[in-house]
């Protein structure tokens, strides 16, 4: 009984002694980009040749787009491999988490691949190195010759896996490739991965071409040409290269762009000498007018919704950006700032506002929410243009020309990039000069 | 049946009046609560924002150079410079000494004209509109610091007087995981993203158990997003371990709660 008594009084006393639960708040963390190991993949040796696919390479090869797709992200960072401990080999198996920690890799991506009966077979994982454990495994199969496609699908993966949001590594960018003295520009369509590989050109140069745009739904792209002086606004499906022609427009005509359906293009152009946006049914060819202004409204681009459309108007004095329903009701001006405002481009995913600003002589790509609030410029420069968002909507590429002299010598038109932070902008490599950028939709969705 | 009914009811009773006593609240004598006093925190950051920075600079340097000059008055260095240290003082001359010396450190002993003269230079320095134009710019520039930082300091004052925890020792755990989060850039700051998780520490700081709170929403449809700033969170715990603790009070610190929240960072 006693004992009993005893037992309970403890028992009643211990639970008296309690603290309460210490709470931190953090609000703040390091913006430096996370440390992340890429190991070679590792090649069965097993694998059948493949004609000029270099197999004892291939998984180096294919470990190195991915390195360079995270790097120029600006939110990665590679570990030099030569740090590796671990090799290849055995990386494809449950790696040596304490191994990766000692070279601060937080994360890991190994894998392997094969290639029989003609298919190359990569199985690739990432891994959390600072909690043991697998964050994604997946495999592809595809022709030897696809390697780098699978590269970027891989980092496009990774990229999703860990960041939230989705990649734009297996994308291409299209447009129009400039050649020759400034007077005499050649100016040909031309498209290439968004690495700046596989560089191909769609047109001869014998016509001028302009503001090439993709569909946002597939691999179809409207340009405006200028055939016998008259513009002429193109579709071209660049799977199989057969091109179209949508309509001749009278005057001058701009800046054709598919709506989000890809259904339509909404483009804008000068009649009875009024400028106007119209939009037309690719299906049926009927054309519709959406603005009725004295005014000049030029550049429509449409919500990723397709629900309004944000252009440029003069219809306040100066050019200025203004939004309205996708029937043309409901005008609203959202840019009031100094300067001029034009071509405007809807994010794809729809809360910010790309465009170009004129201001003292110098020329400001920038953003705004879609209300017209939150204005940033992210880059100044003597003349740039153009902008265009990549389709996961954090970069923009444009194009940028630099200061030429007198007679036109040491002019240069090249592709940029810029994160929607301001951060990591960088010049895209191209073979030729290159202006009026458009970013295609992921190839594999 | 009479005697275990006797048995029960007194075990009954010593088991209420047992309680009776265990329980804090019962027994507690009301205190008597001190005036609250309201405290303004604010961080303290290496570089001020106060736009009239270098004019303040200037009326600080101003001020300390009229210090010294009083300083150097009060004991002036050529005393020193007139002594023999070869030769032994006299006792009546080492009394005469500290009698000089304990003159000097006393206050009350400054000439007149000294305490005039740093009296006249206060009012040279201190102009009052200059002060009302620093004020006025303080309360413009740190107004908004103080709106954002105001959730981190509730959390302080309440954490460092409920659980014994002190504002700089928080500080400092909370400055080392501040330097293993990489915060996923690609979250959406318009989100309810907090992310709490509980920790079960040893006593040298490393982790013995990690929960996430709320893990269930981690699995669910279109919480991507949570998920990995979860895991984000995470890593950053089993990157800075062994984390900084205090060398007492285990008991305290045991278990630990991080709340992760990136929205204010992710809006800029």
């Amino acid at each position: 009984m006693k004992k009993i008594f005893y037992i309970l009084t403890i028992f009643l006393f211990k639970f008296n002694i309690a603290y309460s639960l210490i709470e931190v708040d953090i609000t703040r963390g390091n913006l430096d980009p996370l440390p992340i190991a890429v190991s070679p993949l590792h090649v069965d040796p097993q694998s059948d040749n493949y004609k000029d696919v270099k197999i004892k390479e291939l998984g180096e090869l294919i470990s190195s787009v991915v390195e360079k797709n995270f790097k120029s992200t600006g939110l990665f960072n590679p570990l030099n491999k030569d740090a590796f401990v671990q090799k290849p080999d055995i990386a494809h198996l449950k790696p040596r988490f304490e191994d990766w920690s000692l070279i601060t890799a937080q994360v890991l991506v190994t894998g392997k691949l094969l290639i029989k009966d003609e298919k190359l077979k990569i199985e690739f994982r990432l891994w959390d190195v600072a909690a043991n454990k697998e964050m994604i495994a997946l495999a592809f199969t595809t022709t030897p010759s696809n390697w780098r496609r699978v590269a970027h699908i891989i980092s496009d993966k990774i990229y999703e896996r860990l960041t939230g949001e989705t990649g734009y590594f297996d994308t291409r960018i299209i447009y129009v490739s400039e050649t020759g003295p400034r007077t005499q520009r050649v100016k040909k369509l031309a498209i290439m991965d968004q690495d700046g590989e596989n560089t191909k050109y769609l047109t001869l140069g014998n016509e001028l071409v302009l503001t090439p745009r993709f569909n946002p739904t597939n691999q179809l792209v409207t340009y405006l040409s200028y055939f016998r002086n008259l513009p002429r606004v193109y579709l071209l499906d660049i799977e199989t290269g057969i091109q179209e022609v949508v309509g001749n427009f009278p005057g001058m005509t701009f800046a054709p762009r598919f709506s989000p359906d890809g259904k339509k293009i909404i483009m804008s152009f000068a009649k009875n000498g009024n400028s106007d946006i119209y939009t037309m049914d690719l299906e049926s060819r009927l054309v519709e007018k959406i603005t009725e202004d004295s005014s000049i409204d030029t550049s429509p681009s449409y919500s990723p919704e397709g629900k309004y459309i944000v252009f440029n108007s003069d219809r306040s004095g100066l050019q200025q950006i203004y939004t309205m329903k996708s029937d043309g009701s409901g005008v609203k001006r959202i840019s009031f700032g100094d300067g001029l405002y034009g071509t405007p481009v809807w994010s794809p995913r729809g809360d910010l506002i790309a465009f170009t600003k004129v201001k003292g002589g110098k020329f400001y790509i920038g953003v705004m929410r879609s209300d017209g609030s939150g204005e940033r410029l992210l880059t100044e420069n003597f003349y740039q243009e153009a902008p265009s968002w990549s389709p996961n909507g954090r970069l923009l590429v444009f194009y940028r020309e630099t200061k030429s002299g007198k007679n036109g010598e040491g002019f240069t038109a090249k592709l940029w990039s810029i994160d929607i932070t301001g951060y990591n902008e960088k010049e895209l490599k191209t073979e030729t000069d290159a202006s009026d950028p458009s970013w295609s939709s992921l190839l594999s969705k | 049946m009479t005697r275990s009914l006797i048995y029960s009811l007194s075990f009954h009773a010593v088991m209420i009046l047992l309680t009776v006593l265990s329980l804090p609240f019962m027994i507690r004598q009301p205190v008597d609560l001190p005036p609250i006093i309201s405290v303004e925190l604010i961080q303290i950051s290496d570089k001020t924002n106060i736009l009239f920075a270098p004019k303040a600079r200037k009326v600080i340097e101003k001020v300390k150079e009229e210090e010294k000059r009083v300083v150097s008055e009060q004991a002036p260095p050529a005393a020193k410079a007139k002594e023999k240290p070869d030769r032994i003082p006299l006792p009546k001359e080492q009394e005469e000494k500290k009698e000089l010396i304990e003159k000097k450190q006393n206050p009350e002993e400054i000439k007149p004209e000294i305490r005039q003269a740093s009296e006249f230079e206060k009012k040279e320095i201190i102009d009052t509109n200059q002060i009302a134009a620093l004020i006025d710019k303080a309360k413009e520039e740190s107004a908004k610091v103080e709106k954002s930082e105001k959730k981190l300091t509730q959390s302080s004052v309440k954490n460092s007087f409920a659980s014994g925890l002190t504002l700089s020792e928080e500080d400092a755990l909370r400055a080392q995981i501040f330097g293993c989060w990489t915060v996923p850039l690609g979250l959406p700051y318009d989100d309810d993203l907090l992310v709490r998780i509980k920790l079960e520490l040893k006593q040298d700081g490393t982790i013995s158990k990690s929960e996430i709170l709320d893990h269930e929403r981690m699995n669910k449809p279109g919480q991507k997003f949570y998920k990995i700033l979860a895991e984000s969170a995470l890593r950053a715990v089993r990157i800075c371990q062994p984390l900084r603790v205090p060398q007492t009070g285990y008991k305290k610190w045991k278990n630990i709660q991080l709340n992760f929240n990136p929205t204010e960072m992710l809006k800029g």
